[in-house]
């Protein structure tokens, strides 16, 4: 294990010393002190975990591939910006646009999530990016959605405090997303279509909540028999007919 | 419902010419040559003729001409036969008129209202086949100073630059908009002169990944085939913000253009609508554009220059000014004339600034402001030969991207229908048969041919005017004159009128 004090560093000192590590075979790096300093693992490739502790600055984990990051706070903005492959669990609430364009790899976030997160993200194949988030998401959910599987599962809320907001899946035309619960129709965009959960969602789900419990010590059981509700697009040319 | 859209062309065949061959009927995408049984002659059908000139050149016999359609409604100058069509046509789909290739109004043309100098008696002018002649270019931030040690050695740690043959470039085209071939013969021609092609948003075929050096790889909005061997793939890398053909919009690539090969580059699924957003949704603001551009010098570690990409629109100075203090190291600019392989019509026709003002401006400025040499400016949207690249320079651009006259070098005939898919020159298209009628070493060679007859004649132009490096053009406005133009556009343009 090596341990790196952010304190007072640079982002650019402070991601070249990360890297400078990985690349020396160290696959256990801690960062202690971080305040905000962004692109931490930004194209990184390897299989290091990096355990942040502090908030890390925007576009955490972009262009990431392959390494895993695990942040003991909250995070910021762009968290998986366009990822490749690897893995992120922040143990808190996370910013705006968490994985925009990813197009693979998994996101686990223990709280809340901001705007247009999952926005555009991608799948080819068997490459299937996926962010599960325990909390609450804001507008724009899994808009342009091409790809991918988004699990909102809405711990913690308050009463009648809705667990996502307005314009979810709005262009929608591909992938899926997953909310547990029953959500207002007037949220959803008009590409987005409500279908009813079959075995192989569950056995996506039963998966994907089997991680996320396990790394923020929940009971899978507890979460998965609630009633979830899917959303997967109407069709993969939402536009086709808008031009000639 | 019947149409009542008139065929835009006629096929005229001369019959005495005609021999019956058929290849008129097997080069066409459209269906408009076929074989009348009955009476075992060929035909056409008017209305689905694009005017692409495929049969024309294809006749071994010459028999075929397309004319435009000489029927005219009763005249008015309001009401145009364009008019009049477009209504009928929106009346029938219900759609938006999709379009291709750059904005055909008649809007000025600056290039044309300007002259450029040369010397006569009081300063020899330079010929370029008896002495040396500069034209290579470096793209990239310069330092505000150099520093020397006591021995005389470079202590000033200098940015990554593009370094130029000739100040030309490929503009952005991707594969999807573009076949394979089309994007093989830039990539090859781009690596023989010494230049660079641009990928486009479309990635990076596992095929051309050898032409790295040469590569400029675009990162555009929907971020289609982005990762981490990509970004490291090529020379530098450019954001796309805007296209001048359709600035404030993004892209939809139909699905019927997403085949297998295409699919696998842009890693979504075959069949499937590739759509780029309008905004990049990560950048809302100057500040989160300088956070995208400091991710990609992140994660490429520094080693390459980042390009952002702009339409010439109304405050592009500013905006400029903007993105240079956002780290960018190259600005490309293109202007409302920019080609493209899918447009609105409205937005193509009717959104944007002429480039040669956008140029002049965004130079100006820049200089004003003291950071011009922070960064770089390519001009883009319509050159359409090499004076308009020496205009462009003396305006201010370092370089210039061409894109439209690349493709007519390669077989593109101009007729605007990039968007259906069925370039019958193999170059907008993803059909299999059409895309092998383009040999990408023809191709790379027509485009050699062209950038090499540029070079030549931007040469030529600069020795006429005694400068023997074009370093010594760039934003030297002095060697430039304008003919009939107001004193506000000669003013923006910051040229003087001819026989000042």
């Amino acid at each position: 294990m090596k341990v790196i004090d952010a304190n007072g560093i640079h982002y650019q000192q402070l991601n070249a010393l990360i890297k400078q590590t990985a690349a020396s075979g160290e696959d256990d790096i801690r960062v202690l002190n971080v305040r905000g300093q962004r692109y931490i693992g930004d194209g990184m490739r390897g299989d290091a975990t990096i355990t942040v502790e502090g908030v890390p600055g925007n576009d955490m984990a972009a262009f990431m591939d392959g390494p895993t990051i695990v942040v003991k706070g909250n995070a910021q903005d762009a968290v998986g910006n366009t990822m490749n492959e690897g893995k992120v669990m922040i143990h808190g609430h996370a910013g705006d646009t968490v994985g925009y364009a990813m197009r693979g790899g998994t996101i686990f976030i223990r709280d809340d999530v901001g705007y247009r997160v999952g926005i555009h993200m991608k799948e080819y194949e068997d490459k299937v990016p996926a962010i599960v988030i325990g909390g609450k998401a804001g507008d724009f959910f899994g808009e342009y959605m091409a790809g991918g599987i988004l699990i909102l599962l809405g711990m913690g809320l308050y009463p009648d405090e809705p667990i996502v907001g307005n314009y979810c899946g709005t262009g929608m035309h591909g992938g899926v997303i997953y909310i547990r619960g029953q959500v207002d129709k007037y949220r959803l965009g008009k590409e987005a279509d409500v279908r009813p959960i079959d075995d192989k969602d569950q056995k996506v789900l039963g998966m994907y909540v089997e991680q996320f419990a396990d790394h923020f010590g929940y009971d899978a059981e507890d979460i998965l028999s609630g009633t979830f509700t899917k959303l997967i697009p109407f069709g993969k040319r939402p536009y086709g007919k808008l031009y000639s | 419902m019947i149409s009542y859209v008139l065929p835009e062309f006629l096929v005229m065949r001369d019959e005495n010419r005609c021999i019956q061959c058929q290849v008129c009927v097997r080069q066409c995408a459209n269906d408009v040559h076929y074989l009348d049984e009955k009476d075992g002659k060929v035909k056409a059908d008017d209305a689905k003729c694009v005017n692409c000139q495929r049969c024309v050149t294809f006749c071994p016999t010459h028999a075929l001409t397309i004319i435009p359609n000489p029927q005219e409604f009763k005249a008015n100058a309001n009401w145009t036969k364009k008019a009049i069509t477009e209504v009928q046509k929106q009346a029938e789909s219900g759609a938006v008129i999709l379009t291709s290739m750059g904005n055909p109004q008649e809007y000025p043309i600056y290039w044309d209202k300007i002259v450029l100098n040369a010397s006569q008696v009081t300063n020899p002018s330079i010929d370029p086949l008896r002495e040396p002649m500069e034209l290579k270019t470096y793209l990239g931030r310069k330092p505000d100073k150099l520093e020397f040690d006591e021995k005389g050695r470079l202590i000033t740690k200098l940015t990554p630059q593009l370094v130029l043959n000739v100040p030309i470039m490929f503009s952005a085209m991707s594969f999807g908009s573009i076949s394979l071939n089309a994007c093989e013969s830039l990539a090859r021609a781009a690596t023989e002169l010494g230049i660079y092609y641009n990928t486009g948003e479309g990635g990076l075929h596992s095929s051309l990944y050898r032409y790295g050096k040469n590569t400029i790889a675009q990162v555009a909005s929907g971020r289609f085939g982005v990762h981490a061997n990509y970004l490291n793939a090529g020379a530098a890398l450019e954001i796309k913000i805007g296209q001048g053909a359709k600035p404030g919009i993004g892209g939809h690539l139909p699905g019927e253009k997403v085949g297998a090969e295409v699919s696998a580059t842009r890693m979504i699924p075959e069949g499937s609508d590739a759509i780029s957003p309008a905004p990049h949704h990560d950048i809302y603001s100057i500040e989160d554009l300088r956070q995208l551009i400091y991710a990609l010098k992140e994660a490429t570690n520094y080693t390459k220059p980042v390009s952002v990409k702009i339409a010439a629109v109304h405050n592009v100075a500013a905006i400029a000014s903007g993105i240079a203090r956002a780290g960018a190291d190259i600005i490309a600019i293109d202007g409302f004339r920019g080609g493209t392989g899918a447009a609105p019509l409205r937005i193509r026709d009717n959104v944007g600034i002429p480039i040669e003002m956008a140029i002049a401006a965004v130079d100006t400025r820049l200089k004003e402001e003291g950071i011009r040499h922070q960064v770089s400016v390519v001009a883009a949207g319509s050159i359409r030969n090499s004076a308009d690249i020496i205009k462009a320079i003396a305006l201010g651009a370092d370089a210039v991207y061409i894109a439209t006259s690349a493709l007519i070098a390669i077989g593109c005939h101009m007729c605007q229908k990039c968007n259906t898919g069925k370039c019958n020159w193999g170059i907008a298209t993803q059909d299999p048969q059409l895309v092998k009628r383009l040999n990408p070493n023809i191709g790379a060679r027509r485009l050699v041919n062209l950038v090499t007859a540029w070079e030549h004649e931007i040469k030529e132009m600069l020795g006429g005017m005694g400068i023997n490096s074009i370093e010594s053009l760039r934003g030297n406005r002095e060697m430039l004159r304008g003919v009939g133009l107001t004193q506000k556009e000669l003013d923006i343009l910051g040229i003087k009128a001819a026989g000042e």
